[in-house]
């Protein structure tokens, strides 16, 4: 216990720390793995019915989500240059930028889902059980999981992001401590990552 | 403690990688656009992969992590792709 007075002796391992947050990808790689194979199989034995419900997406707003994710990506891949380079105001300003980015992700997102609710379609609302077919049903079932649980990724890394952006502020982050920043960057990737592979198996793919 | 010091990725390197990407993006949309039959699948997810290499390997700075970080990203990719061939194995068979 006496040693953790010793404030000079914090303990920091920048190695460790990067091969903990990719073991917690591991598990989210295959965790949304899972889901994209329920998703494969349930395609591959109701190809019209998936044809059918995808075209029910607007691929207008799941391009312009692409683009915004991707944007983001860049900006907080950037930052961790910014901050080896010692440019605090850059390193704020990229981090905040992929704030903003991350919440018109979600606002797009919320109209997307709005346009759906007011056609009458959610999990398990009459109009999808009693109108539609056993495979448009798994479609839309998976579409609002996938969708969902990405989504609530989105929040926990705008989060993390946030809680990056107060410590670079107050100084706990900096170019020998890179490793908060980094890893919500890795996080960040992931959700891109996962995006990549949802909007063609969604949106694209009628 | 000895830092290890950080390899510095210019800016220009991640340019480079989201103009890539935004232009993956749309060729997939493109591409989807035409009536390939079972290939707009294929098409559609072969653009996907690319895009997801380019993202673990600039963004996610695989390309400067030490070998033994690529080998157990890899190896998680194959345990899906395995998981992946065996569950079409048992429905295309059974």
């Amino acid at each position: 216990m006496e040693e953790t007075a010793h404030t000079e002796h914090v303990h920091y391992d920048a190695e460790a720390s990067k091969i903990g947050m990719w073991l917690f990808i591991f598990t989210e790689l295959l965790l949304f793995g899972g889901l994209f194979i329920i998703y494969s199989v349930y395609r591959f034995k109701n190809p019209e019915a998936f044809h059918l419900a995808a075209t029910e997406l607007n691929t207008t707003i799941g391009a312009l989500n692409t683009v915004l994710l991707l944007i983001s990506s860049m900006t907080i891949a950037m930052s961790t240059t910014t901050l080896q380079l010692k440019k605090k105001g850059a390193t704020l300003g990229l981090l905040v930028i992929t704030c903003v980015i991350g919440v018109v992700f979600l606002v797009n997102k919320y109209f997307e889902w709005g346009v759906k609710f007011d056609h009458g379609i959610w999990p398990g609302s009459e109009h999808l059980l009693n109108d539609f077919s056993q495979g448009e049903i798994l479609f839309f079932g998976l579409y609002f999981v996938m969708t969902g649980l990405h989504a609530l990724h989105i929040i926990i890394g705008l989060i993390i992001i946030v809680v990056a952006v107060w410590r670079v502020q107050k100084g706990t982050i900096h170019e020998n401590r890179p490793s908060l920043l980094e890893n919500a960057g890795l996080y960040w990737h992931l959700v891109d990552l996962i995006w990549i592979f949802l909007f063609p198996l969604f949106y694209l793919i009628t | 403690m000895a830092e290890e010091k950080h390899h510095i990725v210019p800016y220009r390197v991640y340019i480079i990688v989201l103009v890539a990407l935004l232009v993956l993006t749309f060729a997939s949309i493109g591409i989807t656009e035409i009536e390939l039959g079972a290939y707009t699948v294929a098409g559609a997810l072969i653009f996907a992969c690319i895009k997801s290499f380019l993202v673990l390997t600039y963004f996610m700075h695989l390309k400067y992590d030490k070998t033994y970080i690529k080998i157990m990203v890899g190896s998680v990719f194959v345990l899906f792709i395995v998981i992946l061939v065996f569950t079409f194995l048992d429905y295309l068979y059974r």
